[in-house]
């Protein structure tokens, strides 16, 4: 444990540092930012009003496009001559938004990102290889920062140039490799490609997160790369990289409570759960400076774990997030996350677990057609076979996400691969007037 | 028992085009060249020379190849030679999963090629007096 005086903090004591941090929180941001002034006023709540910490359902929640309104910097709580860093979202589903961080806030994450980094197992002997695109994506200095901050040797990469990430995870000695899911698969085919076995190479960890994957992926990862596969959680208007961790158990990620108040919400009804159901997960960050958020609504569907883990932290732990609600199709009414078509695949042979989803309009009804890869050594070569493959995808799929669904079998890494994080979904529903 | 090149192909124009352009650049001769299709995909089954240099040059240019093993036989040119050797595996209740066949130059017979699931299609068309030929009658290396 890289900071054992927090992260194994008796329950009671913890509970009291939130509340302490959490009233003074209420207090900075109502002075602060107009906005949540206006949003406690509006709601009548009292910022100074607060006793305990399940006075936090009376507080409005935010949500992401009170930060687009705000764009770029009207959140902020502090500032701008102390505010030390931006970062930003990719803006791929809207109107980008901008965190801000103060000296503080870096020096706090760079700790955050050192024990998600320690929770993984990694300590100063290790090598680390960040592959996370460093620039306004927080993933690349988030994780660079922690490493360097736990005494790791720190190799900072960025994302691209597959062939050459392979020449230094095994030039350089890597041990820890830090990336997306998805990159961590390109890197073992890239490596093979170039005659390298991948589990010959010198990486024993991996540290990943920045988009949902499955169980499955994971132990194909640990398979082709010899690795423990870790995975981590967080999202830039959180903080970045570094809320949660899973331990080395691999049994659900660890919230960094001291830092982040965790709330799991009902989806329609938006009232807190009880520990163990399942709804979206809000987050209210007890010490950020730069831009604090105040139950941000993340999209993201999960539970918490409360019972204590045998790693000896106390901090709760949330399951695996398996969709962002963002990432949510409705199909014909039904709920699809596309990450359930990729835990149908690994369980499929002769397919490789690399999809894309399309989504069309025929006359008024939606029309879904799943892309898979035929695998690298597929071997069929009777129309036959073929078509019983693509009807037995096309039913397991067909199984798991309870809508009908087309299959379309394609070539072996004709699905564009990603360094970042993939592009599971073509939406094309909208084009042409809808 | 003879080796194939097999190719999985999505149904896209020019895509034909491109595998035997990289079979042309990679110096492999073609003998015979069959395509399976069905609306969204094909096979494409090649015999050609060197067939494990051929699978490995489609596989670096990004094609998913594969090798499959299958029978080549000699039929005569003449009516009803080829409806002899299918009698011959429908009586040992053998099925046939493709056939094509070709006619090479220098000689009087056709080569008609098999994907037979049974292992004993071979020795029965032998007995029966059909030519099986191997990898050396029918291409290089």
């Amino acid at each position: 444990m890289y900071q054992p005086e927090f992260e194994a903090m008796p329950r009671a004591q913890l509970e009291e540092l939130q509340l302490r941090r959490l009233k003074d929180l209420l207090v900075r941001v109502n002075d602060a930012v107009p906005t949540y002034r206006e949003k406690f006023a509006a709601a009548g709540f009292d910022p100074g009003s607060l006793t305990s910490l399940d006075d936090l359902s009376r507080v409005p929640f935010t949500v992401k496009d009170d930060l687009r309104a705000a764009y770029p910097y009207g959140m902020f709580a502090a500032p701008l001559r102390d505010i030390v860093r931006v970062h930003s979202s990719s803006g791929t589903t809207g109107q980008v938004t901008v965190v801000g961080y103060t000296r503080g806030d870096i020096d706090r994450w760079s700790d955050l990102m050192a024990r998600t980094f320690a929770c993984a197992g990694v300590t100063a002997d290790d090598t680390v290889q960040v592959t996370y695109g460093y620039g306004l994506f927080t993933g690349g200095l988030g994780a660079h920062y922690g490493s360097e901050r736990l005494g790791a040797l720190t190799v900072p990469v960025s994302g691209g140039n597959t062939k050459r990430q392979v020449q230094i995870l095994k030039d350089f000695g890597v041990t820890v490799l830090a990336c997306t899911p998805s990159y961590a698969l390109l890197i073992a085919e890239t490596a093979r490609e170039m005659g390298v076995d991948p589990r010959a190479l010198p990486v024993r960890v991996g540290v990943f997160g920045a988009e949902p994957w499955s169980e499955q992926m994971r132990r194909q990862i640990e398979d082709e790369l010899g690795l423990t596969a870790i995975d981590i959680y967080g999202l830039s208007e959180v903080m970045g990289p570094g809320v949660a961790s899973e331990c080395v158990h691999q049994c659900g990620l660890h919230v960094f409570e001291d830092h982040f108040l965790v709330e799991i919400v009902d989806t329609e009804t938006l009232e807190p759960l009880p520990d163990g159901e399942v709804g979206e997960v809000v987050f209210t960050t007890l010490t950020k400076e730069g831009i604090p958020v105040i139950r941000y609504r993340t999209r993201d569907i999960s539970r918490i774990i409360p019972e204590p883990c045998a790693c000896g932290r106390t901090f709760r732990r949330i399951e695996r997030v398996t969709g962002r609600s963002d990432d949510m199709l409705i199909i014909r009414g039904v709920n699809v996350y596309p990450s359930q078509i990729e835990q149908v695949l690994m369980g499929v042979p002769m397919v490789a677990p690399h999809y894309q989803v399309v989504l069309t309009k025929k006359g008024s009804m939606d029309h879904v057609e799943v892309h898979v890869e035929v695998a690298p050594d597929f071997n069929f070569d009777e129309i036959r076979e073929i078509e019983a493959l693509q009807r037995k995808v096309k039913a397991e799929i067909e199984s798991a996400l309870a809508v009908s669904i087309a299959v379309k079998l394609v070539e072996p890494k004709s699905i564009a691969r990603s360094e970042g994080k993939a592009k599971r979904v073509v939406d094309l529903r909208t084009e042409g007037g809808a | 028992m003879v080796e194939q090149v097999s190719v999985f192909l999505e149904n896209t124009s020019g895509r034909l085009a491109e595998l035997t352009r990289v079979l042309g650049n990679a110096g492999i001769n073609m003998h015979a060249l069959m395509v399976a299709d069905t609306s969204e995909f094909g096979v494409v089954r090649i015999i050609c020379d060197s067939p494990s240099k051929a699978k490995a040059v489609l596989d670096e240019a990004g094609f998913g190849a594969s090798i499959a093993n299958v029978l080549a036989v000699e039929v005569p040119d003449r009516p009803g030679g080829l409806a002899d050797l299918l009698e011959t595996l429908g009586d040992e209740g053998m099925n046939v999963e493709y056939a094509y066949c070709f006619v090479r130059p220098q000689g009087s017979s056709a080569v008609d090629v098999f994907r037979v699931d049974d292992e004993r299609a071979s020795s029965v068309l032998q007995a029966a007096g059909f030519r099986v030929l191997g990898a050396s009658e029918l291409y290089s290396s």
